[in-house]
């Protein structure tokens, strides 16, 4: 029943050979040797501090939700530089290859990268975009932020949290290694049938994609129970669901969102799998299958995608807007409903992105006036956030450019979505770089929101401030290089050009490509301009330390314990008695009542099985593409087995005493108020990780 | 500042939480895992879907169809066998409220035993397809049925592993919150089971039969 395999195959390494890895490319073979001088010299620099047990016990095995938030960040952002190089290979390419007379290396006709490279290059552009970059970013953000917004003191099962974390990684790390192991797929991020099917694309490509979509919906979906279940149990007393900061309820849209609409993409690709593996016709052109319903159930998951990752970026939003126009949110209700309003309604949508499959006028016409209706409450949020600064306190530092670029690049964005929601234009635009330049403004609505929380919450998670003036270089580079890149590609799109081109035929096109090609530069000046943020900010961050309150203007209860935040969360869980508990406090002048007494707390004991797992189910994935049987049966194993047993075991958990917890609080108001009275002259010592630092645990008691 | 009418007195107001609030960890493992079975929900629906698109005639590419080979009887007695086998379950769980462990233990082989008739019927079902040049390869309707049965078959599967770890479970740690936790969620995750194949018989086997 298993298909026949052109090419070879072995019992011991199915069809892995040394012909497949490619050693004579003369750019994956360069980038190879760097990576693996970079990783000796990060396992050595590890190794001669002597940082592997700290690593281990503090980050590889912990439980706690904001560190595997950290960690979640810290994966999307790698990945984020990843697709930027893909990008920046793209743009390059096509600015290279215009016209017959253009030049060509590396064994191309025109420009530096074959068809089939350079098929992979966007095809691994948009997947690691989108399910390994915004999303594990976002992921990472719920992490930190929802449990402490909710006055929580971890996710409502940390242990599956962790899991979820290391199976995104093994999804990482899958497509990673095809880079250097096979190819990935070539045929676009989304696939199409048939030229996914074996006739059509023999190679391992496509199982790569199969595989490493599988582990990410995989985990998103662990994720999505775990932030659902947080939300609903775990809310401190006091607060109804009425007085749930906007963030958590933007979470709580979202996760909705991925929890049913992950499926779809699980099944879809299983039936891919299923055609691949075992020979079954469900896309095939001929033998009864139906290509069209291949393109269905992936945009059934598709579109509602989309959704699950702005959703959080319009929260993160929600909260900039308020804490720097010193005004409460505007509208709260109609916020909540306008995000439960989007994700409903981004289930009803996902046909506007083949109107060209010819369902007929009746089916595009539904569809398109069901699309246009998302505007509706896309523009209530609009005008939400416009009124919050209307007559507002603004303080223009970095998080709030960062939040008004989103704003700006959401109208955009919008707009041309709506244009392409009505099927006659549609028809004109559809798979022309118009669609690229759309998507992307979207999604760097996202960016944008991403960075500006990063800028918001990081004195939050780590103590300190990041550095202001590289923060708004940052952003003006990045904004001008966003300006250069996409209005030429909006206009080039109205032109005519499709999408995927690696060879660009018309040469009037020529000084479009370049200005973006200009773009790009100055979109990586902006990713330079990132790494001196993170330097000079690590450097200086004595002189940046923040108290609770980092902002002075903030208002949603994670502001209200210590920053950095101390494992426990909250060393007495508050009692909530206003929608901004925070600014309420603040503004009746409580906010410094502490509590009186401190009781025992219990908390999650750190575990090693989720990485284990997170491994092995790498080690399957990897397996899977290779096809090698012997493999997926001893890793399927040892994942069901390690399972059982971790289920025997269970966590009993441990227990910080009163006592204990009223030392590290004592400890943490101490340097507040050293923080306070230092007015930023006398820096205050400690350590960049403030987390690990600062509330060291008596070894005793562990 | 705040923008609706502020109630509370920040004088008196409670700013702690006093009265030792603590969660309950069943309701809380329960609530999660009903989350992920409306995800499963959520995975048979579209699965159901991909089978209503491939059951047509022209699916079938001439081949043989389910009207051809499908014998309602048969995968009716694996209805009543998926149907005692929740309901032995459900006797089990009535011992638990009664800490009665060797009943609960009785209750779970029983389901045990009928989930192995079930996948047994399954199983030889299958094979008796197979010998006829009847897989998932023959048509595209063929696969939309074979994966659709039998992807609800792996569940059944490794639902009847989990009976035994949570029997083995009861039998050496005993009723703790973890144990019982883990009892309610399997029960749920029986009857979804259950609850799916009513649509497979009806939808797939019945249907097919008819059409
Ligand atoms: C105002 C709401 C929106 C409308 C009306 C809208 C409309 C559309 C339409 C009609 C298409 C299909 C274009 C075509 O292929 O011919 C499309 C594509 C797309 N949109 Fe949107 N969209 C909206 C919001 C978003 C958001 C919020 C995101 C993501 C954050 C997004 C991401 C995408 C992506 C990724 C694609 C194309 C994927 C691909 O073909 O590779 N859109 N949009
Ligand atoms: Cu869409």
């Amino acid at each position: 029943m298993l298909v026949d395999l052109p090419g070879g195959w072995s019992p011991l390494l199915g069809r892995l050979a040394w012909s497949q890895i490619p050693y004579a490319n003369p750019i994956l073979a360069p980038l190879f040797v760097a990576v693996v001088i970079g990783a000796i010299i990060v396992l050595g620099l590890i190794t001669y501090y002597g940082k592997w047990t700290y690593l281990w016990k503090e980050w590889l095995t912990t439980v706690d939700h904001k560190k595997l938030g950290v960690m979640y960040i810290i994966i999307g952002l790698v990945m984020l530089f990843r697709g930027f190089i893909d990008g920046l290979m793209i743009r390059t390419q096509q600015v290279w290859a215009v016209g017959p007379h253009s030049s060509g290396v590396f064994g191309s006709l025109h420009g530096y990268l074959t068809p089939f490279h350079f098929g992979q290059v966007y095809s691994a552009h948009g997947l690691i975009m989108i399910l390994l970059a915004a999303t594990p970013l976002l992921v990472g953000f719920m992490n930190i932020i929802v449990p402490i917004q909710i006055g929580a003191r971890d996710m409502a099962y940390p242990y599956l949290n962790a899991l979820g974390l290391w199976i995104t990684a093994a999804a990482a790390a899958l497509i990673m290694i095809s880079l250097f192991v096979g190819d990935f797929a070539h045929n676009g991020w989304f696939e199409y049938a048939p030229i996914f099917e074996m006739q059509y694309s023999p190679g391992v490509g496509v199982d790569y994609w199969i595989w490493t979509l599988q582990l990410v919906a995989l985990g998103t979906t662990l994720g999505g129970i775990n932030i659902l279940a947080t939300i609903i149990k775990m809310r401190a007393p006091g607060m109804s669901w009425g007085k749930l900061p906007i963030f958590v309820w933007a979470s709580l849209s979202a996760n909705v969102i991925a929890l049913t609409s992950f499926p779809a993409l699980q099944v879809a690709l299983g039936l891919v799998a299923a055609d691949r593996y075992l020979g079954a016709h469900f896309f095939t052109a001929g033998m009864g299958g139906n290509l069209m319903l291949y393109t269905n159930l992936f945009w059934i998951w598709g579109h509602p995608e989309v959704y699950f990752v702005i959703l959080p970026a319009f929260g993160m939003m929600s909260e900039i807007f308020p804490t720097f126009s010193e005004k409460p949110l505007f509208g709260y209700i109609t916020m909540v409903l306008a995000s439960m309003a989007i994700a409903g309604v981004s289930w009803l949508v996902w046909l506007h992105h083949f109107f060209t499959m010819g369902a007929g006028p009746y089916v595009n016409t539904a569809f398109s006036v069901a699309t246009m209706l998302v505007g509706i409450p896309t523009g209530v949020k609009v005008f939400n956030w416009a009124f919050t600064m209307y007559r507002g306190r603004l303080t223009f530092n970095a998080a709030m450019l960062w939040a008004i670029g989103a704003l700006f690049l959401l109208l955009i964005g919008g707009m041309t979505g709506m244009m392409l929601a009505i099927p006659a234009i549609n028809y004109m635009v559809h798979n022309s770089v118009f669609v690229v330049a759309h998507f992307h403004s979207m999604l760097l609505v996202i960016v944008y929101a991403i960075f500006g929380s990063v800028l918001y919450w990081f004195p939050k998670v780590f103590g300190f401030k990041l550095d202001e003036f590289w923060a708004k270089t940052m952003f003006w580079l990045f904004s001008a290089g966003t300006a250069l890149v996409f209005v030429p590609m909006y206009m080039l799109g109205f032109m005519g050009m499709t999408r995927r081109l690696e060879y660009v035929f018309n040469t009037g096109w020529q000084p479009y490509l370049d200005v973006m090609e200009f773009g790009i530069v100055v979109y990586t000046l902006s990713v330079l301009a990132f790494f001196i943020l993170l330097y000079v900010s690590v450097r200086d961050h004595a002189k940046n330390r923040v108290g609770a309150d980092a902002w002075g203007t903030s208002r949603s209860l994670e502001w209200m314990t210590h920053s950095p935040v101390p494992f426990y969360n909250f060393a007495v869980l508050p009692h909530i008695n206003e929608r901004d508990e925070v600014a309420w406090r603040r503004q009746h002048g409580i906010d410094n009542v502490r509590p009186e007494h401190y009781e025992d707390i219990h908390m999650p004991n750190n575990t090693g099985v989720a990485i284990i797992l997170g491994g092995l189910t790498f080690v399957l994935g990897f397996a899977l593409t290779w096809r090698i049987w012997w493999l997926c049966i001893v890793s399927l194993l040892a994942i069901i087995v390690l399972m059982i047993v971790r289920s025997f075991r269970g966590d009993p958990g441990y227990i910080i005493t009163g006592a204990e917890l009223q030392r590290m609080e004592e400890e943490a108001y101490r340097r507040e108020a050293q923080i306070a009275d230092s007015h930023h002259s006398h820096p205050v010592s400690g350590g960049v990780v403030g987390n690990a630092m600062a509330y060291q645990r008596n070894d005793s008691s562990k | 500042m705040s923008s609706h009418a502020s109630t509370v007195d920040p004088k008196k107001a409670e700013l702690w939480d006093t009265h030792h609030h603590s969660h309950d960890v069943i309701s809380t493992r329960t609530l999660g895992y009903f989350l992920y079975l409306l995800s499963d929900g959520m995975l048979f629906a579209t699965l159901f879907a991909a089978y209503g698109v491939l059951s047509y005639q022209h699916s079938y590419f001439g081949g043989p169809t389910p009207a051809e080979f499908v014998k309602p009887w048969y995968t009716f007695a694996q209805t009543i066998a998926l149907f005692l086998s929740v309901l032995a379950y459900g006797f089990g769980m009535n011992a638990l409220k009664h800490k009665n462990k060797s009943g609960l233990i009785n209750g779970m082989l029983a389901a045990f035993v009928l989930g192995v008739v079930f996948l047994v019927l399954d199983i030889h079902d299958m094979s008796h397809l197979y010998s006829m040049g009847i897989t998932l390869a023959s048509s595209g309707g063929m696969s939309a049925f074979m994966v659709l049965t039998q992807v609800h078959a792996t569940h059944i599967f490794f639902g009847l592993i989990w009976i035994l770890v949570m029997m083995a479970q009861v039998m050496t740690k005993g009723f703790t919150e973890e144990t019982v936790g883990r009892l309610l969620t399997l029960r749920m995750f029986w009857h979804l089971q259950a609850v799916i194949w009513v649509f497979v018989y009806i939808f797939v086997y019945l249907w097919g039969y008819i059409s």
